[in-house]
């Protein structure tokens, strides 16, 4: 285990359990207010909590309130960096300059903390930016070198708030990408409210509502079969992973799913598809018409979903009227179609 | 600077604005009418000026140094931390903006003249302020300090504590954090505060006369000089006015190309 948290903040109603394992990647999902963001300036000591206790790897980061004695350590000796949803970079400093910070602030020579910088500034593609003041960057080129200023630590644990919140829908792919690179191999928490982001980076999720972890579990799990309130109405994701092929993804069980492709997959690669149920149109024959995927299933369950009928086979699920539910006369153990346009399918790097 | 379209002013607006800005200038403008130009470098260079006037600059160094030394942390201390009493050491910290100068003189006569609180020992050492160029920079110290505190507390508050934590959590302790991060972010703040504590202990008249008194050359600034000469000379108190003004214009100047006054 790298970290194992508690913590209590009655100002804020916050009363949440984390575990991040080795080199693990955590998402952490919730509406908004829920207390993601307080969490995370817990585990990087930006606040006190009123009870609780955590240990990053054999270190106790602080403890308050329990039978041990209480400690506190201070945040610039928690090897815990911070990536906040605006890059924060030092404005008074070079690109360069910023990414060395840390190094610098951790004893490094000024030399081979510039060194290092380089790398890092490398790894997350932005090296030609290195001499350039933050004011002449685009957010999109500030975060991935406040990404890169986060690594330049080595942080035995690296959060994320966010981090692709105040970007471009344009930019943010590109940023995903970096991260889904940087965070391999490494323990992060990141809080996010964009589902991609914990599909496509976590290993697992934990959804907060209210200050309470309300559920938790393996990505894939959560996001398909969401258990909580929250988690239901953002996730319920339908997901078909399997290899690239030239029109789209081919599932394990050889069907094949047409999309659009966010990000350039290469022919072969893992890559998985993406799409909502209330994409998916169900009928009891084969629909003709536009070009869309029609997938063959059985019903296993109906569930109410609001003022929806959420219809689930074994890995699939649509989003349906109950009139239509009604209409089609569906129940478990029904044959039908499920149909969704290539447009509404995603498909990213698995 | 960005264009943004305003909501037009009601018209009798202007009628205010327009005359309180003329009784602010208009002043300025009748001294000038005053001024002895054929004979101005003879009267501001005559040995008692010039004294007053490298006694002003120096002093005025003098204590903007000390403004910055104790202005910094304390506007650190009131920006950055929360206590109990906080608001009212803020207030009295903030007094002599609002309290007349000849008291804050008397006060610090009684605190340092050689009857005073710490006078009496300060003399067993051997040190006598009161009446001497120590006093006219303890004057103008104390009534521009609290120019620094604000000046620099309201940057302190504008720039946030967001990238000091940022910082922090990349490794760096609380001192490198006010070295390399919060310094450099409020430095505008601090060198219009700067500013202003120069210009407030060049025109500083009230404390300084109370408690330095008038000796030429040591305690004899040149607002204490123009106020003597008011009645001998009255041509060489219209010139060195002069004088202090061309140095205020500069001083607004100064400041206003960094932005941040």
């Amino acid at each position: 285990m790298t970290l194992d948290f508690t913590a209590t903040l009655s100002e804020r109603q916050l009363d949440v359990s984390l575990q991040v394992a080795r080199r693990q990647v955590v998402a952490v999902l919730g509406p908004n207010g829920s207390g993601k963001s307080t969490l995370l300036s817990l585990i990087a000591g930006l606040l006190r909590a009123d009870t609780g206790r955590a240990v990053l790897e054999d270190t106790v980061l602080f403890e308050v309130g329990g039978e041990g004695k209480p400690s506190w350590v201070p945040p610039h000796a928690r090897g815990v960096a911070l990536l906040a949803q605006e890059p924060l970079l030092f404005p008074h400093l070079t690109a360069l300059d910023n990414v060395a910070f840390g190094p610098r602030s951790l004893g490094r020579s000024r030399s081979a903390a510039r060194t290092l910088a380089r790398h890092w500034l490398e790894e997350v593609g932005a090296l030609q930016y290195a001499d350039r003041r933050p004011a002449q960057l685009s957010g999109g080129q500030g975060q991935r070198i406040a990404v890169a200023r986060a690594l330049a630590v080595d942080p035995r644990l690296l959060l994320l708030d966010e981090p692709m919140a105040a970007l471009d829908v344009a930019v943010a792919p590109a940023l995903r990408q970096v991260l889904r690179r940087v965070l391999r191999d490494r323990a992060a928490v990141i809080v996010t409210h964009d589902v991609l982001d914990a599909l496509l980076l976590a290993d697992r999720v934990v959804v907060i509502e209210g200050g309470k972890v309300v559920e938790q579990g393996p990505t894939a799990q959560v996001l398909s079969r969401p258990r909580s309130a929250f988690g239901a109405r953002i996730a319920g994701l339908n997901m078909v992973r399997g290899a690239m092929e030239e029109r789209g993804v081919r599932g394990a069980d050889g069907i094949l799913i047409e999309g659009l492709a966010n990000q350039q997959v290469d022919l072969g690669e893992a890559a998985v598809a993406v799409f909502r149920p209330s994409a998916v149109g169900v009928y009891r024959q084969p629909p003709g018409g536009s070009p869309r995927n029609v997938l063959e299933v059985t019903i296993t369950e109906l569930e109410p979903l609001g003022e929806q009928i959420r219809v689930r086979t074994a890995g699939l699920s649509a989003d349906v009227t109950p009139a239509a539910v009604a209409e089609l006369d569906l129940a478990p153990g029904t044959r039908a179609h499920f149909a969704v346009k290539a447009s509404e399918v995603a498909i990213y790097r698995a | 600077m960005s264009r943004r379209a305003h909501v037009a002013l009601p018209g009798w607006l202007f009628v205010p604005a327009a005359g309180g800005a003329l009784f602010v200038v208009l002043p300025l403008a009748a001294m000038l009418t005053r001024v002895e130009w054929g004979d101005f470098l003879g009267l501001v260079s005559s040995d008692s000026s010039v004294d007053a006037l490298l006694l002003s600059l120096r002093t005025s160094c003098a204590s903007t140094l000390l403004c910055v030394l104790f202005g910094v942390p304390m506007a650190m201390v009131l920006a950055r931390t929360s206590f109990r009493g906080q608001q009212l050491v803020r207030s009295l910290v903030l007094l002599p903006l609002v309290l007349p100068p000849v008291v804050g003189g008397i006060a610090l006569l009684y605190t340092f003249g050689r009857r005073g609180l710490l006078g009496e020992s300060l003399d067993v050492l051997g040190i006598q302020v009161a009446f001497a160029t120590t006093a006219v920079v303890l004057a103008q110290t104390f009534v521009a300090l609290p120019f620094m505190v604000v000046s620099l507390e309201g940057a302190l508050r504008t720039a946030g504590g967001r990238f000091e934590s940022v910082a922090s959590t990349l490794g760096a302790g609380p001192t490198t954090v006010f070295r390399r991060v919060t310094l450099p972010l409020v430095l505008p703040g601090l060198f219009s505060g700067a500013v202003l504590a120069f210009a407030r202990s060049l025109g500083e008249f009230g404390a300084t006369i109370t408690f330095a008194g008038s000796v030429q050359g040591v305690t004899r600034t040149l607002p204490v000089e123009i106020y003597l000469q008011r009645v001998t000379d009255p041509d060489a108190a219209v010139a060195l006015s002069l004088v202090l003004v061309v140095v205020a214009v500069m001083v607004i100047g100064l400041a206003r190309g960094r932005g941040s006054l």
